[in-house]
């Protein structure tokens, strides 16, 4: 046993590989793969409990289900990246949805322009919630708190007197509701994995032909091998049942564009800057201001989103749309999937894959039947446990910062 | 002015500054010529940081002018400054610790691709990283891995990281506020010895230290402030007593040239 203290940094040169790669794996460098392990761990348990869950229904549902929170957890993934929270995406999703349905049935406007109006209605949002923010550098925490407690209010008003919408227009309920042949769920993925592919061969082949490090082709083939085989399942369990889901689409492009946008671009460079030290970025030039706002937005808007797929997949939107554990699961997902609470660290993908252990999580136990009460420790525990790896990790980085 | 009579890259005359009572610096003379180091010394609150602040553009000198290359500017902002071709590297550095070598030292100033890449504002990571390789190479700064997180690197290496930063916007004057503070051994003479390449290739250098033993080995010219007013000036061949002298006013100005 080696002694946790200080020490412990000075011999990091002679350790094992295989401490290191533990050690990685505890200080958050692997922590997908962390994520992956645990969630194949939580499939094993309900498959051993109930068959069923494995069943290419339920894994559908499970997708369907996973949608609404995934897309809201996008926007939280670009506002915990500032190192900030938005505690409004809940009420901002009931709240959009109330003003999408409202609009389309009560006063006959276009799904479009409906759906239109709710997205809008959540980039307002955003904006003031971000100015008021960087305005009066009110913390987010409280600004977003504030927005907590006001939209649901601002929802009962929208939604008038009979509380509960029902949506019947075949354009929104097919968002959640639509799904594509065997053979359109083939060539989606094998048109996906070829673009990955050649996108991964040709950013290799761009640094060894400027002389820079490159990974080994083994390792890219090896990527894009994984790739492949998740990609081949997911449409083979999906063709099983009904076929790829519309909303797994939109999830997926959602996160493809966010995460082009946070990885690729000046943008996404200056979100991450301004979540490691805003300081630091203020004095680079970077309107660190602008960037927040921007980020608040984002949020809000992804809010909407997900509102609008949970209408959709609820047929309905009423007081309780957006409220209870739905605002908690959007931020624990991230966080479980290893998106820092503190900032500056983390990756769209943890919105989708945070999405997928939280739903599985709450699906598993549906289909076991288990009391709510249970339920909600269950996914306490798991946020707490998630957040407490979060800590320990940030523990190790600056541990190992000090070397 | 000097003895080589060269154009100073800087040149302050009679610059004074005060808060309100206190007068934080009176009819100060500094100059500083391409390819030399300038040690700014003296005891805490004798007006070096409002001196280099004053430079950098974050005071505005009450009197006095300031020379750019030969030229009287005005400096009103840290955008003048850096317009101009200062470089001010301040103790905390101003890393992002999340990001890496190549992230840190074009931050704020990302480089895109051309054509689609440029509208949509792609970054082009490998250009970015082949002139980080090439940047840190010239001056023999040893990083082993420039898309390694800057958190995880040592003092030195960090100092060195911001060092190569702040020479990215090709500044003429270079001003190091205690780069060797907090530092090992080993790690101060890696500055040290990239303070000296700086000088090597023309740059003019300001460095602020509390260390003497630093400020001998790198400085060609010791300036030493005291209670906002120069106490003295000294060569490379001042002894450390004399210089200790000033900076505490024992010796009156019995160092100045």
């Amino acid at each position: 046993m080696s002694t946790a203290d200080a020490t412990v940094d000075e011999d990091a040169e002679v350790r094992s590989p295989g401490f290191d790669l533990l050690r990685r794996f505890v200080a958050g460098d692997l922590a997908e793969l962390r994520v992956v392990l645990a969630l194949a761990v939580i499939w094993l348990v309900f498959y051993i409990q109930e068959p069923r869950f494995m069943s290419s229904v339920n894994l559908s549902n499970l997708v369907l289900q996973m949608t609404a929170v995934g897309l809201v957890s996008i926007g939280v993934v670009l506002v915990l990246l500032l190192g900030e929270i938005d505690l409004s995406v809940g009420a901002v999703s009931g709240l959009a949805a109330a003003i999408m349905a409202v609009l389309n049935v009560k006063h006959g406007w276009s799904p479009y322009l409906a759906i239109g109006a709710a997205v809008a209605a959540g980039l307002a949002i955003g904006l003031f919630q971000g100015a008021v923010f960087t305005r009066f550098a009110v913390p987010s925490f409280v600004v977003t708190l504030a927005g907590l407690l006001a939209w649901p209010g601002a929802q009962l008003k929208v939604l008038g007197e009979t509380g509960t919408v029902n949506i019947n227009d075949p354009k929104i309920l097919g968002l959640t509701n639509t799904f594509y042949s065997d053979t359109v769920g083939w060539i989606l993925a094998l048109v996906g994995i070829a673009v990955y592919a050649a996108l991964a061969l040709r950013a290799r082949q761009s640094r060894v032909s400027e002389g820079l490090s490159a990974p080994q082709l083994g390792l890219v083939v090896l990527r894009i091998g994984l790739v492949t085989i998740a990609a081949l399942i997911a449409v083979w369990v999906l063709n099983d049942d009904r076929g790829v889901p519309l909303a797994a689409l939109i999830l997926v492009g959602f996160c493809l564009f966010f995460f082009y946008i946070t990885t690729r671009t000046t943008f996404g460079r200056h979100i991450f800057a301004v979540g490691g030290n805003a300081e630091a970025a203020r004095r680079a030039g970077i309107g660190v201001n602008r960037v927040r706002v921007i980020v608040f937005m984002v949020a809000s808007m992804m809010a909407a989103t997900g509102g609008i797929m949970a209408a959709s997949r609820l047929l309905a939107v009423n007081q309780s749309s957006g409220a209870g554990d739905f605002l908690l699961l959007a931020i624990a997902g991230p966080v479980i999937a290893g998106t820092s609470l503190f900032g500056g660290r983390g990756s769209v993908w943890h919105a989708l894959l945070g999405a997928l252990v939280i739903t599985s999580i709450s699906n598993g136990m549906d289909l076991l039947a288990l009391e709510s009460s249970v339920k909600f420790m269950v996914t306490g525990a798991v946020l707490l446990a998630a957040v407490v790896i979060d800590a320990i990790a940030r523990r190790q980085r600056q541990a190992a910062g000090r070397v | 002015m000097n003895a080589n009579g060269s154009t100073p890259v800087l040149a302050l005359k009679g610059v004074s500054k005060s808060f309100g009572p206190v007068q934080a610096l009176s009819d100060v003379d500094f100059e500083v010529q391409p390819g030399e180091v300038v040690a700014l010394v003296g005891d805490n609150g004798a007006g070096k940081s409002t001196l280099v602040k004053t430079i950098a553009g974050i005071h505005t000198a009450d009197e006095g002018t300031i020379s750019f290359e030969g030229n009287e500017v005005t400096i009103t902002s840290p955008t003048d400054a850096v317009h101009l071709g200062i470089a001010t590297v301040y103790q905390d550095l101003a890393l992002c610790d999340n990001l890496d070598v190549v992230e840190n030292l074009f931050l704020g100033r990302e480089e895109t691709g051309d054509g689609p890449a440029a509208v949509l504002h792609q970054l082009d990571e490998v250009g970015m990283e082949k002139q980080t390789g090439e940047l840190l190479e010239n001056l023999a700064v040893t990083i082993t891995d420039v898309r390694a997180e800057v958190g995880t690197m040592s003092g030195g290496q960090r100092q060195q990281v911001a060092i190569a930063r702040s020479l990215l916007g090709e500044p003429k004057l270079v001003m190091l506020d205690e780069p060797t503070a907090a530092l090992g051994v080993r790690q101060t003479a890696q500055v040290l010895e990239l303070i000296k390449r700086l000088r090597d290739r023309g740059y003019g250098v300001v460095v602020i230290s509390h260390n003497l033993a630093d400020v001998f080995e790198v400085a060609d010219r010791i300036f030493v402030l005291r209670l906002g007013q120069k106490a003295g000036e000294f060569g490379r061949d001042a002894s450390q007593d004399q210089v200790v002298g000033a900076i505490t006013g024992a010796s009156g100005n019995g160092g100045k040239r």
